[in-house]
C-alpha cells in the first residue's frame, strides 16, 4: 500500500521532469497565499536542481520501503505513514521557494524521523538509544532555530520570504556575515560538517535501517541543498568572508571521517563515518563557488544518496542473516551468496568512485572545483579517495571474501524483493556513471542562476 | 461592559442556586451561561465604547482577550465536572468562585481607570486565594493558599502605593487623563517611582524572576484545575493589564525601565527553563515552564514601541490552549495512578494512544515546533523583538527554546518508550471533549494563523 503510494509519487515526479523539459528548463511554479501577515505564500517552484532532489527522494523512498519488505515491523501502519509523511516534508523542502515554507518543511521532516528512529530503533538498551536520538533532535532543532532568526531578520529587512527577492537583497558585509552564521549552523549540523557531526554516528547506529537510509540518503541532502539554494546566493559576501575557514572545516571532516572509518570494527558505523567524509567533500565543492564545484556537488548528492542507501541495505541484509554488524566475525559470504556479493561489490566500487560509476563523475568534478580554489586542499581531499578505497575494499574483503565461517554458513542469497532494490540501484549507478550529461544538462540553468548571484 | 455584568450575574446565580437547592443544575447552567456570554462578548466587536466615565473601555483588544479568557474559563468549568467529587456539597461555591475569578480577569482586560484596574486585580486574586486552598484537608493546598495570599497581598500593596503616587502627581485615575497630564508637563520623579511600583507588582502577578518564588509551590500545592486557572486565565489577564496600562499611560516610563525590563525578561526565560530541566513532577515542570512562557510574553511587552498586540494575543492563545491540554491530561493521569511524577506517564502511548498523541501535540506546541500554534506564537514574538532591536534577547530566547525541548521531550519519551504494568486507564467524556477541541484548535490556528495574527 505504502509502496504503491510511493511508486505513484515517483511517476508523478517523473511527469514533473517532463514538464520541466517542456518548459524550456524554466522553473515550474505553483503559488498560493497562505498567511497574509507576515506575507507568506505557499509557493513551490521546481527548477533543475529541485527536480533532481525531488526525483532522488521519490526514487529512494520506494526502495527504502522495499527494503523493509521481509522484516517484521510492529505497528507497521504507523511506521509506513511516518515514512510517507517524511517524504512529503522532504519534497516540500526541495520544492519550496518561500523561505518560511522551507523552514516549516525543514522542521516537519524532523518529527517523523525522530519517532522512526526512537520507536523502531534497533538493538541495545533503550536508554542509550533515547539519548542518541534525542541528541540528534536537539542538535538539528537548535541549529534550525538560528536559521529562523536569520529568516526573520531577512524578512524584516526585505519584507518578503520569496527566494528570488532575497537573491537581490543588498546587505552590508557585517549583516551578511551574521545571516550567514545563522544559516550555516543549521546546515552544518544537518550535513554534518566537522565539528558539528557528533550526533551522526550514534544516530545512524541506533536508528532502524530504513531510518538510517532516510537520514543518510535524503535528509543530509537537505543541508547541502540549503547551502546552494538559500545560503550562497543570498549572502555572497558573508560567504566570501567565511569560505577560507569553512572549506578547511569541510576538508577536515573528509580526512577525519576517513581516518575514523578505517578503524571501525562495526559495519554500520564504518558506513556512517565514510558518509561523513563524502558529504564533507560535497560541502567543500559547494563552497568553492565554481561551476565544477556546483555540478559535482549535485551529481555527488544524487550518487551518494543512491549508494549510501544500497550500502546500508547491504549491511541490513548481513545483519538480518547473521545477527551481527561486526566485520571481524564475518567472511566468506561469496561462497554461499554470489548474487549478493556481486551486487555489494558494484555498490562498494561505486562508493570508492571507480570510473564508470556515478561517484567518479561527482568526485572528479568536486576535486576539480576544490583544485581551482586551492591546490593543497584538493591534494588532501584527493587522498581521501585513496583512503576510501582502503577501508571500503578492506571491509569488502573481510566481509565477503575469505573462508566461510559458522556465522556466515547459513547465509541465503538475495530474495526477489531484495533484488528489486539492488537492480534499479545498479542500473542508476552505471547510467549516471556513463552518461551524466542528462543530469548536467537539466541542472545547468538552475546552477548558472545560483552561481551568478553567489558571485555578486 | 455587558460581558462583565453577565458574568457577575452568573456567579451570583450560582450561589443562589445552592440556596434554592438546584445543585444538580449548577454545572450545566454555568456552561450554557458562559457560552452565551462568549457570544454576547463577540457582539462588542468594533463597538469601541466606554462606560461609567471611562471606567470600563470596550475596544477590540478587550473583546479579543475577554473572548480568550471566557473560552479558557469554559474549558476549566467543563473539566471541573467531577473534579470536586468528594466535596459535592460545596460544588456551587467553587463554580461561583471560578466565575468570579473570570470577572476579575475580564475587568483586567477592559479597565480604563486605575480604580477599576485595582478592583480587577483584587477580585481575581482573592478568588484565587480561596481556590488555591480549596482542598481543605490537604496540607499542601492550605500551604499554597496561604503563600499565595501573603505574597499576593504584598504585591497588591505595592500596586496601590504606585497608583497613589501617580494620582498625587497627575490628580487623576483615568488612564487617558494621566497620559494627557503627563504630555503637558514632564512629570517628576514620583511619577516614575509610581510606575516602577506598578511594574513590580505586575511582575509579581505574572511570576517574573526574581519575583517568582511563590509560583512553583503555589502551583504545585493547589488543586491541579486551579493551577490551570492560575497559569492561564490569571496570567493572561495580568499580561493584558500589563500591556494596557503601559501602552496607554505609562509609556514614557518605558525607556527609563528598559534595561531593568530587559534583564527581568532574560532572567524569567532563563531561570524558568533551567529550573524546569530537573523537575520530576509534571506539575512543577509545567509551573516552571509557565514562568519561562511568561518571559516570552514579556518579550512582547518589551517591544511596546512597535505594535506587539497581535503577537501577545496569539502567544497567549497558543499558550492557553496547550496548557489546558497538558493540565487536563495531568489530572487524568494523576487520577489513574495517584501520582503527578513524570514516571506516571510511562507507557501511556500503549494504554491510551489518543491521550499520548494529544499530549505530544501540546508539548510540541509549547516547545515551538511547526506546524503547531506554539511555533507561530514564538515566531511572532521573536519578530516583534527583533523589529524593536532586541536581537540579543531573541537569541537568548532561542537558546532557551532549545533547552525547553529537553524537558518537554522527557514526557514524550516516557510515554512512548517506557513501559508500565498498569493497564486500566479511565478518561471521562468531558475530558476527552476538552482535549479534542483544544488539540484541534492548536492545529488549526497553527496551520492558518492569519486570522488571529491580524485580529487587532
Amino acid at each position: 500500500m505504502a509502496l504503491g503510494a510511493a511508486a505513484i509519487e515517483f511517476i508523478g515526479s517523473y511527469l514533473l521532469k517532463m514538464a520541466l523539459s517542456h518548459n524550456g528548463l524554466q522553473p515550474v511554479v505553483y503559488s498560493h497565499e497562505w498567511i497574509s501577515n507576515p506575507h507568506i505564500s505557499f509557493s513551490l517552484s521546481v527548477d533543475g536542481l529541485s527536480l533532481f532532489m525531488v526525483l532522488l527522494t521519490t526514487f529512494l523512498v520506494p526502495l527504502i520501503l522495499l527494503t523493509t519488505f521481509r522484516k517484521e515491523i510492529d505497528n507497521a501502519k504507523s511506521f509506513y505513514s511516518l515514512v510517507l509523511f517524511m517524504q512529503f516534508a522532504l519534497i516540500g523542502v526541495f520544492a519550496a521557494s518561500d523561505g518560511f515554507l522551507f523552514y516549516v518543511f525543514w522542521e516537519l521532516a524532523l518529527i517523523p524521523i525522530y519517532f522512526i528512529a526512537l520507536l523502531w530503533g534497533e538493538g541495545r538498551d533503550q536508554e542509550f538509544r533515547n539519548r542518541a536520538i534525542f541528541k540528534f533532535f536537539i542538535y538539528t532543532l537548535g541549529g534550525s532555530l538560528f536559521m529562523l532568526i536569520a529568516f526573520i531578520w531577512l524578512y524584516l529587512k526585505s519584507g518578503t520570504f520569496y527566494v528570488n527577492a532575497l537573491y537581490t537583497l543588498n546587505l552590508t558585509q557585517n549583516e551578511q556575515l551574521f545571516v550567514f552564521l545563522g544559516f550555516f549552523v543549521a546546515f552544518a549540523i544537518k550535513i554534518p560538517i566537522f565539528p558539528f557531526h557528533t550526533w551522526q554516528a550514534d544516530t545512524y547506529k541506533e536508528a532502524p535501517s530504513a531510518g538510517t537510509m532516510l537520514l543518510a540518503g535524503i535528509m543530509l541532502k537537505m543541508g547541502l541543498y540549503g547551502l546552494l539554494r538559500w545560503l550562497l546566493p543570498v549572502v555572497p559576501q558573508g560567504v566570501a568572508l567565511a569560505t577560507p575557514y569553512v572549506i578547511v572545516l569541510c576538508v577536515t571532516g573528509v580526512v577525519y571521517g576517513s581516518i575514523i572509518a578505517i578503524r571501525q570494527a562495526d559495519l554500520k558505523k564504518l558506513l556512517a563515518y565514510s558518509s561523513l567524509a563524502h558529504v564533507g567533500l560535497i560541502a567543500a565543492g559547494i563552497f568553492t563557488i565554481t561551476k565544477e564545484g556546483f555540478e559535482g556537488s549535485v551529481i555527488q548528492m544524487i550518487s551518494h544518496g543512491i549508494n549510501v542507501v544500497a550500502l546500508f541495505f547491504a549491511a541490513e541484509i548481513i545483519y538480518q542473516r547473521t545477527g551481527t554488524f561486526e566485520i571481524a566475525k564475518l567472511g566468506g559470504i561469496r561462497g554461499v551468496a554470489p548474487k549478493f556479493s556481486t551486487a555489494f561489490l558494484v555498490v562498494v566500487l561505486a562508493a570508492v568512485a571507480l570510473p564508470l560509476t556515478n561517484s567518479f563523475i561527482g568526485e572528479f568534478l568536486l576535486l576539480f572545483g576544490v583544485y581551482e580554489y586551492n591546490t593543497w586542499l584538493s591534494v588532501i581531499a584527493g587522498l581521501t579517495i585513496i583512503l576510501g578505497a582502503v577501508y571500503m575494499l578492506r571491509m569488502y574483503q573481510n566481509v565477503i571474501l575469505g573462508n566461510t565461517n559458522e556465522t556466515t554458513i547459513g547465509f541465503t542469497d538475495l530474495h526477489w524483493s531484495e533484488l528489486a532494490v539492488f537492480v534499479p540501484v545498479v542500473i542508476a549507478i552505471f547510467a549516471l556513471g556513463v552518461y551524466p550529461k542528462v543530469v548536467l544538462h537539466m541542472i545547468q540553468p538552475a546552477l548558472d542562476n545560483i552561481l551568478t548571484y553567489s558571485l555578486r | 461592559m455587558k460581558t462583565l455584568e453577565y458574568t457577575s450575574a452568573l456567579g451570583l446565580l450560582c450561589m443562589v442556586a445552592e440556596m434554592l437547592n438546584l445543585r444538580k443544575f449548577v454545572w450545566p447552567l454555568c456552561v450554557v451561561g458562559l457560552l452565551a456570554i462568549f457570544g454576547s462578548n463577540l457582539m462588542g466587536w468594533n463597538l469601541n465604547t466606554s462606560y461609567y466615565h471611562n471606567m470600563v473601555v470596550i475596544d477590540n483588544f478587550s473583546v479579543a482577550f475577554s473572548g480568550l479568557l471566557i473560552l479558557l474559563a469554559l474549558f476549566i468549568l467543563i473539566l471541573s465536572s467531577g473534579f470536586y467529587k468528594n466535596e459535592e456539597s460545596k460544588i456551587s461555591d467553587y463554580l461561583a468562585i471560578i466565575i468570579f475569578t473570570l470577572c476579575g480577569a475580564l475587568a483586567l482586560v477592559s479597565f480604563g481607570n486605575m480604580a477599576m484596574f485595582f478592583l480587577g486585580v483584587e477580585v481575581l486574586s482573592i478568588s484565587l486565594y480561596i481556590l488555591a486552598g480549596s482542598r481543605k484537608k490537604d496540607v499542601r493546598s492550605n500551604e499554597a493558599g496561604m503563600k499565595y495570599f501573603l505574597m499576593g497581598s504584598f504585591a497588591s500593596g505595592l500596586l496601590l502605593f504606585g497608583i497613589a503616587l501617580i494620582y498625587g502627581e497627575t490628580g487623576s485615575f483615568d488612564l487617558v487623563e494621566i497620559a494627557k497630564m503627563k504630555a503637558m508637563a514632564p512629570p517628576s520623579v514620583l511619577f516614575y517611582i509610581g510606575a516602577g511600583l506598578i511594574m513590580i507588582s505586575l511582575f509579581f502577578k505574572v511570576s517574573a524572576v526574581p519575583f517568582h518564588f511563590w509560583a512553583p509551590d503555589v502551583y504545585d500545592g493547589s488543586p491541579t484545575l486551579i493551577t490551570l486557572m492560575m497559569a492561564t486565565v490569571a496570567k493572561i489577564a495580568a499580561f493584558a493589564a500589563f500591556y494596557r496600562i503601559f501602552s496607554v499611560c505609562l509609556i514614557s516610563s518605558v525607556p527609563l525601565y528598559a534595561l531593568i525590563f530587559a534583564v527581568v525578561t532574560a532572567l524569567t526565560i532563563g531561570v524558568g527553563n533551567f529550573t524546569a530541566l530537573n523537575q520530576d513532577s509534571f506539575k512543577r515542570m509545567l509551573a516552571f515552564s509557565g514562568i519561562s512562557h511568561a518571559g516570552y510574553l514579556m518579550m512582547g511587552i518589551l517591544s511596546l514601541t512597535g505594535k506587539p498586540t497581535n503577537a501577545i494575543f496569539y502567544y497567549a492563545l497558543a499558550y492557553g490552549l496547550s496548557s489546558v491540554v497538558a493540565f487536563a491530561i495531568a489530572i487524568v493521569v494523576a487520577g489513574n495512578s495517584g501520582s503527578d511524577k513524570i514516571e506516571a506517564f510511562n507507557g501511556l502511548a500503549k494504554r491510551k494512544p489518543f491521550v499520548a498523541a494529544a499530549l505530544t501535540v501540546a508539548m510540541l506546541s509549547m516547545g515551538g515546533i511547526p506546524p503547531f500554534a506554539g511555533f507561530f506564537a514564538k515566531y511572532y514574538i521573536f519578530t516583534e523583538a527583533i523589529k524593536n532591536g532586541h536581537l540579543w534577547i531573541t537569541i537568548w530566547a532561542v537558546i532557551n527554546s532549545i533547552v525547553s525541548i529537553y524537558y518537554y521531550f522527557k514526557v514524550i519519551l516516557a510515554m512512548y518508550t517506557k513501559d508500565s504494568e498498569e493497564v486500566v486507564f479511565n478518561i471521562k467524556p468531558a475530558y476527552s471533549f476538552v482535549i479534542i477541541v483544544c488539540v484541534a484548535l492548536i492545529i488549526i490556528i497553527g496551520l492558518l494563523p492569519s486570522f488571529f495574527a491580524n485580529l487587532l
